[in-house]
């Protein structure tokens, strides 16, 4: 005893604490970014033919993190024609080896998901608590998935014989780097396909250091290929007469001019495009519950999401305290530093796409729409946005009709189901659409009205290597994940 | 401020509570455990871990709810709940002392003027089968050999068959009973099978004038868990936002270490917010909790892990 | 020779369950091997082509929302009907030179087909659905559903079965369809155009037009209300076009390899997957 004159402290405490989690924050350094990075592709990476290299940025503080090769046509060229040379040798691989190899990686995956964590947050925005519980999980899942597939494809699809199709050129995009790869990659390689994969500019690093790991798993040389660059970069892959498929996933409007560009090619197409997810909240729905749903339909990766719920429909009778709830839960929103395991809220992933959320946001406000924004606090530094909110919005306004691909909900109102459903198919759009309501029999009636590729009943923004995912509309066609997923890279008679 | 169900009239009739029940929004469990799992990866570090394991000492009911208790186990309670930590005279005292009837009056000396309150378990805890009148008369007399807190059960049958009048004018009347004394109502959530459940009982018990609800009486399994409690949680947000009147939250059993705890406190600043991160409103009904959020600060201050041994075992 | 003087029938176009002449007054002579002409048919117009696009988006979703089984007994009453005019259709398809025999094949291969594609409609959401094992607590359930208004054009050749095998596997799982016939062939289709209108068929799920691709195909192919084209009867420069112009609103291109295929993967061609997930709880 060192006290003998103790006096206890009284309870009440005097005051509530005050409690605001002190930062913690993810080590930058447990990955190592190169200062430069090339071309990759005869298992190697490659100084750029075309001598241009790119910055790319941690859209968190602004500051530079390597300069990435700029694959021009001649790059694209050595590319493609690596894995032209590949294709014979990895679609003759029995299934079974084929599929080790992917096992192999979806381990190694798994091993480095933390440092690959790390780095799709610096080079990305989204915050570390993302990377490291949805995307990292999901990108080996995916590897795992379709490793199970290389040896037993005559079991996919019953009847068919099918085949690989043979040079697969994949461009992906920024908001979800390697678990974009990951879709397409591992069925395409399952599949017996060989792959020239194009990252997007602002993020290719996740792509380079994963074609680091497919060399060190052994994966033989041209099988993968990786070629960083911008739009030009992927208009080469496009238009490179040896790939024999393309697989896009990225904005309608690109979509479209790959479609037209491949127009008579006779070569394959898939598309993963844009969305403007209906989120439809009935009255009777779990309230609290369906507020997280909505939170998270569009919150989720600061918004940068294609099937993200950015159209709130809530049933007229609720709205009023369905939207207060939704106010106060906006408040507890922690938007900042993305290293930070407590952030909600990550960083736009670059200036151009903060410009634009900026602008449409502007046109809201204009049309007429109330905006509503929580009041914390933004770093100095760095492309961020608060997480906004716009009630007033009618299916006429342009916030209620564009893919703003930011943290912004245009909410509307119904009174019916059948308005909910005329609503939520009014778009060009039909990608992905949510509805809660606790009466079992009406989630069926939605879901078989609701035109759109993926119907979250009771749930939003949930992925699986065996749910396929995929567009209605001008969202895209194909499907990513489950066996309609490997579709997408096998031909066969009947097909 | 607006809310999603319509607060409940004095003297209620059956059909009006039926009906204040039946408004209450239905809960999805996958949901709720998402939300949990979401919130057990907030990193809590440094000084708001500290902060948070000493606000968790003063919000500790410390418990024993046996038959074997005698009055030498309830005095060393005491003596513990006062001061937790012989050693580390900064470390406060508890909230309370739970026990049972019978050990009020010793718990109630033990204490004396430290501050720390008396709670006792009554209305024949921990199945509440019994006629209502002896559930009063057991409330009157905890209250006046010193009780200042009643941890009651509500009665799950009469809950489970529907009959929620009955439920309501139970706790009523037991408030009546309960005087000047604090009244926690237990749910006995592992009875109640669903959170839809759960979430009903809360808001009726809350209209019914609980100044705290509590989730178990640690006699069944499972007893406290986070994702009830958020259930709970939000049903105390949303009464809140009915009436104006700010109920406690008590989860109750099975929570043993500090982990856990500031795992509940990280879902009750989620969700209530500052306002309720206090001993007045929240408590951790426990036993063994304590000792191990004991050894956290010491680790906390000197950098050393810790062996339970150090620690006092009361 | 009989004294009796036949009555002719007027070669028309098939929209909403009607038998309209083209609104543009036009029609075009359809020939026989030997280049006399047999018939006139109606040359169909833009005009016409955007109010056959009307009538399919009027009747999909009421087709779309019939039971498979529904549907399965509609396409093979669809099938009696084929055979009990298959006279007719074997002399129309021997104008275009083909024996007795080989157009008395080509019609029961037709009725066949159908037959065929109607036992599907309740059978292809079970082999091509699926219920997804995902690693939590879902149900998840992936179901073809079709891709909604369909543009066909028929191959040139056979031009009964050819039009059927295309038409058949987009009809199995609910879409409605705008074909454009044979041009060389088109009397088939007018005929196969009666038919349908005696299947119990919903007036505006199909409807044919006869008339001129490289004019048709442009119209159909640009059009912003229609999902999916399927141009298996198209070559040449008018495919290009066809599949640069479908970019416009994201179609869906089908080309299959064989004019009168039948495999459960030409219905896939003209669906859609969705997937529900729904969470499992207390």
């Amino acid at each position: 005893m060192t006290d003998t004159d103790h006096t206890p402290v009284l309870h009440p405490a005097t005051e509530p604490l005050d409690w605001t989690y002190a930062t913690s924050r993810e080590a930058a350094d447990l990955v190592s970014v190169a200062e430069t990075y090339g071309v990759f592709y005869d298992g190697d990476f490659h100084k750029p033919l075309s001598k241009n290299y790119l910055a790319t940025i941690n859209p968190a503080t602004e500051e530079p993190l390597a300069e990435v090769a700029e694959a021009g046509p001649a790059d694209v060229d050595r590319a493609v024609a690596s894995a032209r040379r590949a294709f014979g040798g990895w679609s003759q691989l029995s299934g079974q080896e084929r599929a080790k190899y992917l096992f192999r990686i979806a381990r190694m995956v798994q091993e480095r998901s933390r440092e690959l964590a790390v780095l799709e947050t610096l080079d990305g925005g989204k915050p570390i608590k993302e990377s490291r519980d949805v995307d990292l999980p999901l990108v080996a899942a995916h590897f795992f998935y379709n490793a199970g597939w290389a040896d037993k494809l005559e079991y996919a699809f019953p009847g068919l014989d099918p085949k690989p199709i043979g040079v697969a050129g994949q461009i992906i995009p920024w908001n979800f780097p390697l678990l974009m790869l990951s879709w397409k990659v591992a069925p395409a390689l399952a599949a017996g396909n060989t792959v020239v994969l194009k990252p997007a500019e602002t993020t290719p690093l996740s792509a380079l250091h994963f074609a680091q790991i497919a060399a060190e798993a052994g994966l033989p040389p041209g099988v993968l290929n990786v070629v960083p660059g911008a739009g030009q970069t992927g208009a080469a892959v496009v238009g490179h007469s040896d790939v024999d498929k393309i697989a896009f996933t990225g904005s309608t409007e690109v979509g479209k001019e790959i479609q037209r560009r491949l127009a008579g090619s006779g070569r394959r197409l898939t598309l993963e495009l844009g969305g403007k997810g209906a989120h439809i909240v009935f009255a009777d729905a779990p309230i609290d519950q369906a507020i997280e749903g909505v939170i998270n339909g569009i919150f989720f990766n600061q918004g940068h999401v294609c099937c993200a719920g950015s159209r709130l429909l809530i049933q007229e009778s609720v709205a009023e305290p369905f939207l207060e709830k939704l106010k106060n839960r906006l408040e507890t929103l922690r938007v900042g530093d993305p290293l930070d395991k407590n952030t909600d809220v990550g960083a736009i992933n670059s200036r151009a796409q903060l410009d634009r959320i900026e602008a449409l946001v502007a046109v809201g406000q204009r049309e007429g729409a109330e905006m509503f924004q929580p009041s914390c606090a933004l770093p100095d530094r760095g492309f961020f946005y608060r997480p906004t909110l716009f009630t007033g919005v009618s299916q006429s306004h342009r916030i209620a009709q564009e893919e703003i691909f930011g943290p912004v909900l245009s909410v509307l109102t119904f009174r019916t189901p059948e308005e909910a459903i005329e609503k939520a198919n009014n778009t060009p759009y039909g990608l992905a659409a949510g509805v809660w309501t606790t009466k079992g029999s009406r989630i069926l009636w939605m879901a078989d009205r609701l035109r759109s590729g993926v119907v979250w009943a009771n749930t939003y923004n949930k992925f699986d290597p065996t749910s396929p995912f995929g567009g209605y509309k001008e969202s895209g066609f194909g499907r990513e994940g489950g066996r309609h997923g490997l579709l997408a890279y096998m031909k066969a008679e009947g097909l | 401020m607006s809310a999603i169900v319509a607060a409940l009239p004095e003297r209620p009739s059956r059909a009006a509570v039926q009906a204040y029940v039946g408004g209450a929004p239905s809960v999805d469990e996958v949901a709720v455990f998402e939300r949990v799992a979401s919130l057990a990866t907030r990193s809590i570090k440094k000084e708001s871990k500290m902060a948070a394991l000493e606000l968790a000492v003063t919000m500790c009911d410390l418990t024993t709810l046996e038959g074997k208790d005698t009055p030498g186990k309830v005095r060393q309670l005491s003596a513990k709940g006062i001061r937790p930590d012989p050693i580390d005279p900064s470390v406060p005292s508890v909230a309370a002392i739970c026990v049972y009837p019978n050990m009020v009056p010793v718990a109630k000396e033990a204490l004396g003027g430290s501050g720390v309150k008396v709670a006792s378990v009554a209305t024949y805890f921990p199945s509440g089968q019994a006629p209502l009148d002896l559930k009063i008369d057991e409330t009157r007399r905890v209250v006046e050999m010193g009780a200042d807190e009643v941890d009651m059960v509500i009665d799950r049958g009469a809950f489970l068959s529907g009959r929620f009048l009955e439920v309501y004018e139970e706790i009523r009347a037991v408030k009546e009973a309960c005087g000047p004394a604090h009244l926690k109502v237990i749910l006995e959530t592992g009875e109640l099978g669903t959170f839809d459940d759960v979430r009903k009982a809360s808001m009726l018990a809350m209209a019914a004038g609980a100044d705290f609800i509590k989730t178990s009486t640690g006699k069944v399994n499972p007893a406290a868990t986070i994702p009830v409690t958020l259930v709970m949680l939000e049903a105390i947000r949303d009464y809140s936002a009915l009436t104006g009147v700010k109920v406690g939250m008590k989860p109750a059993g099975g929570i043993r270490t500090s982990k856990d705890a500031i795992r509940y406190l990280v879902v009750l600043n989620e969700t209530l917010g500052r306002g309720w991160m206090t001993p007045d409103l929240f408590r951790f009904g426990a036993s063994s909790l304590l000792n191990d959020i004991l050894m956290q600060i010491r680790w906390l201050k000197t950098g050393r892990y810790q062996s339970p041994e150090y620690f006092t075992k009361d | 020779m009989s004294d009796r003087l036949d009555v002719r029938k007027t070669h028309k176009l098939f929209i909403g369950g009607q038998f309209p002449r083209s609104e543009s007054g036009r029609s075009y002579p359809a020939l026989d091997a030997d280049a006399t002409v047999v018939a006139r048919v109606a040359l169909a117009s833009r005009k016409d082509l955007r109010e056959a696009v009307r009538a399919a988006r009027t009747a999909f979703p009421g087709w779309a929302a019939r039971t498979g089984y529904n549907r399965g007994q509609i396409l093979y009453r669809m099938a009696e009907m084929i055979e009990d005019r298959a006279a007719s259709f074997s002399e129309q398809i021997r104008v275009g030179g083909l024996s007795k025999k080989m157009a008395d094949r080509e019609v029961g291969a037709t009725v066949d087909r159908l037959v065929w594609y109607a036992g599907w409609c309740d059978k292809f959401a079970q082999v091509m659905g699926n219920l997804n094992p995902v690693a939590g607590p879902f149900f998840n359930i992936s179901v073809p559903e079709p891709t909604g208004v369909v543009g066909i054009v028929a191959p040139g050749a056979p031009a009964l079965l050819g039009l059927v095998s295309r038409m058949a596997p987009a009809l199995v799982t609910g879409n409605a369809v705008v074909v454009v016939a044979s041009e060389k062939l088109p009397l088939p289709a007018v005929t196969l155009a009666e038919a349908i209108a005696t299947s119990d068929l919903p007036a505006g799920v199909v409807n044919i037009l006869t008339g001129s691709p490289s004019e048709l195909i442009p119209w159909l192919s640009s059009h912003m209300d229609v999902e999916a084209i399927d141009i298996t009867g198209l070559d040449g420069s008018l495919v290009t076009a066809a599949e640069e112009a479908s970019a416009d609103n994201v179609k869906r291109v089908i080309r299959s390899e064989t004019a009168d295929g039948q495999s459960p993967y030409l219905i896939a061609a003209f669906t859609e997957t969705k997937t529900v997930w729904h969470p499992k709880g207390m």
